[in-house]
């Protein structure tokens, strides 16, 4: 976790490092009215200022958070685990007779407590979409393609990526095989899902 | 047989397990009545350079307190403070904060967080503090200040509620969820029906969404055009079904146009009893139901079992649709059925004078016609082409023949009035109090939105991909 006031060049500690080393060594904040020239500002210089209609003074600063996460899937590791082995495990209560493609450990009709089991390999698409845009983890990604996967037997479906295929081949229905990776990150993605051979038309 | 659609068909369920009785809370209501007396908001915007969240909330309780001089800080018995993201603000116990700064301590206060329902849950913890007996006058108010971060890194943010084992690290993108659930409302309700003849499963596909896409653009068209009359919306625009069609494909087929904006604003409600509302207005406006519904946090989660009726529905008019699965929106039913119920409204369409629902995306406002019962499950689209959810008077510039029926978000919604989390709810529900005290001319300088004769309106509030929503009716007192 990082603190504030890492305003660059102005702590008077690096004053030759812009090389325009102004009095006292401070360096001339960006004014600006426009909240784009802000925000680029920023990233150069670690703070600037913007200036409203009225005319006065809004000082901005950039101010970093990052934070690693010691992160548990606590009763959820067996699925991740599987993945890893090639397996996609879901859960089933055999109280109510059904089936769990995403794992829940309890049951969400009865509360009572749900069996690991093994998922078929093979589904079908029960929605999709093509993300042009994605949050800032993922832009570097797009497009990719969201999918929602329906397997013979589970009552619930699973939600992942759809690869090998683009926007004008995916279909309601489609039929699907599941793909892992190997090398596992112990994420979500290391299962993803392709079409089945001769589901994509020619 | 259409391929894909037996997802947990009869030979895979073994049991229906979802039953599809619906429980509210409660059908008998025996607590106070609740009246609303006074509502202020700032003007939502990409950024408030000049204010932060504390000056926000400042600006729309001043606001509120013009409304009622008689009003007097001692009369403020307690508050309920709303924000989503501490991510957003970079301070945890910020409700803390404008409690502080509003000069409100050391009454009772908490802060209400609910996902994208938070103001909408606000609203309603700031009624049962009054209809509990607890408080005699409450202070409802809410914030969100999303312009602190790049805008990808905001979608993060948002992202980041939904599932952060299962869900999130697909590519956690909250238009991305709306279209998976979009594109199979369209396969259930157009594919399956207006495009039944055609065989091709690809192209019968392609065609039903080309379709659905200008409607759902006739809606981003009705909310743009609406807030060009509403001077505290954000993105109040004269757009075209064209413009709306041709702009970024952002998730397939959810276009930039479809979707609302991060914004900064603040909104705040004083609510009160009976009695304290006779001393502080000759204009109240009643707060006749509440309702709050909930749904798994994963789509994926979500049962196919039978839709939760209301009482102009009958079980026959949905006999073989799979319910909720992902197309539809379970707890906004609940929340809806909940709060017609101790309203004692039993036909929407025909009962509310107008409905200010929350519309992220184009596609959910059409969801959530069907969730309210406005029109039947399947239905969403052809209410949109004949016109119900538009405006008398306002120029859309295509025909809307029964324009005015129930005219759905007069104010714009989020997708032209933005969208701060924490504030939206509570804007909602100062926007439809202004409409039912037939003050929109004094409030917004021009009678363009007003509904005449508005009587009764509803307001609806969702998060997450519908894991949680609030309906809220309020009335109009006096004749």
């Amino acid at each position: 976790m990082s603190t504030p006031g890492s305003v660059k060049g102005a702590s008077g500690t690096n004053n030759n490092e812009g090389g325009k080393g102004k009095m006292g060594g401070k360096k001339e904040l960006k004014r600006t009215s426009k909240f784009t020239e802000v925000q680029e500002a920023l990233g150069k210089d670690g703070a600037a200022i913007f200036v409203d209609k009225k005319g006065t003074q809004n000082l901005y600063i950039d101010y970093p958070y990052h934070v690693n996460y010691i992160h548990s899937y606590a009763q959820d590791s067996p699925f991740f685990l599987g993945l890893a082995e090639g397996r996609l495990r879901g859960t089933r209560c055999e109280g109510c007779k059904y089936t769990y493609a995403t794992p829940r450990t309890y049951c969400q009709f009865c509360g009572g407590e749900a069996k690991w089991v093994d998922l078929p390999l093979v589904g079908k698409v029960h929605s999709w979409t093509t993300c042009h845009y994605g949050s800032e983890a993922f832009l570097k990604e797009t497009p990719y393609n969201l999918v929602i996967v329906e397997f013979e037997g589970a009552n619930s479906v699973l939600l992942s990526r759809l690869k090998g295929c683009t926007e004008q081949d995916i279909y309601v229905g489609m039929p699907l095989v599941a793909k892992f990776a190997a090398e596992p990150k112990y994420l979500i993605t290391d299962v993803w899902f392709e079409p089945a051979p001769g589901a994509v038309k020619k | 047989m259409a391929q894909g659609s037996s997802k947990a068909g009869a030979k895979s369920r073994e049991r229906d397990v979802f039953s599809g009785t619906p429980t509210p809370s409660s059908t008998k209501r025996t607590g106070r009545r609740v009246y609303m007396v006074a509502g202020g908001v700032t003007k939502f915007a990409k950024a408030h350079p000049d204010m932060d969240f504390r000056l926000m909330c400042k600006k729309a309780f001043d606001k509120a307190r013009s409304e009622v001089p008689n009003l007097r800080m001692d009369d403020i018995d307690g508050t309920r403070i709303s924000y989503f993201s501490d991510h957003f603000s970079r301070q945890l116990k910020a409700a803390s904060m404008v409690q502080d700064f509003l000069g409100l301590n050391p009454r009772g206060s908490v802060r209400i967080e609910w996902g994208g329902a938070t103001g909408g849950e606000c609203f309603q913890a700031a009624w049962e503090a009054i209809a509990s007996g607890r408080m005699d006058t409450c202070l409802a108010v809410g914030y969100e200040t999303m312009s602190r971060v790049q805008t990808w890194k905001g979608n993060e943010f948002i992202a980041l509620a939904s599932d952060v084992n299962f869900d999130f690290p697909l590519g956690g993108f909250y238009t991305g969820y709306y279209a998976l659930m979009v594109t199979r409302h369209i396969y259930e309700y157009v594919r399956k029906t207006k495009f039944a003849n055609i065989k091709d499963e690809r192209e019968a596909q392609r065609k039903a969404t080309e379709y659905a896409s200008r409607v759902m653009a006739m809606v981003s068209v009705k909310n743009h055009r609406n807030a060009l009359h509403n001077p505290y919306a954000q993105y109040p625009k004269d757009l075209t079904l064209d413009a709306v069609l041709k702009s970024e494909m952002v998730s397939y087929p959810i276009t930039r146009e479809d979707i609302c904006t991060m914004s900064d604003g603040a909104a705040a409600t004083i609510l009160c009893t009976e009695e304290k509302a006779k001393e502080f207005t000759d204009n109240p406006i009643l707060v006749k139901g509440v309702g709050c519904g909930t749904d798994t946090m994963r789509l994926a989660d979500r049962p196919f079992g039978k839709v939760l009726l209301m009482p102009h529905e009958k079980a026959s008019d949905y006999a073989n649709l799979e319910y909720p699965g992902v197309h539809s929106f379970r707890a906004g039913r609940a929340a809806s059925i909940e709060a017609y119920r101790h309203a004692g409204i039993e036909n929407p369409n025909k009962e509310l004078s107008f409905v200010e629902l929350h519309d992220a995306y184009a596609s959910s406002e059409i969801q959530t016609y069907e969730d309210m019962g406005l029109c039947r499950y399947g239905e969403g689209y052809s209410f949109v082409e004949q016109g119900d959810p538009f405006l008398k008077g306002v120029d859309y510039g295509f025909p809307v023949p029964k324009a005015g029926t129930t005219p759905v978000n007069p104010s714009g919604g989020l997708i032209a009035c933005g969208h701060p989390v924490g504030a939206t709810g509570l804007m909602q529900a100062v926007l439809a109090y202004w409409q039912l005290q037939h003050t929109i001319g004094k409030n917004f300088g021009s009678e363009k939105l007003q509904i005449p004769n508005a009587k009764r309106g509803a307001i609806h509030s969702h998060a997450g991909t519908g894991s949680s929503v609030t309906v809220s009716i309020l009335e109009r007192v006096r004749p």
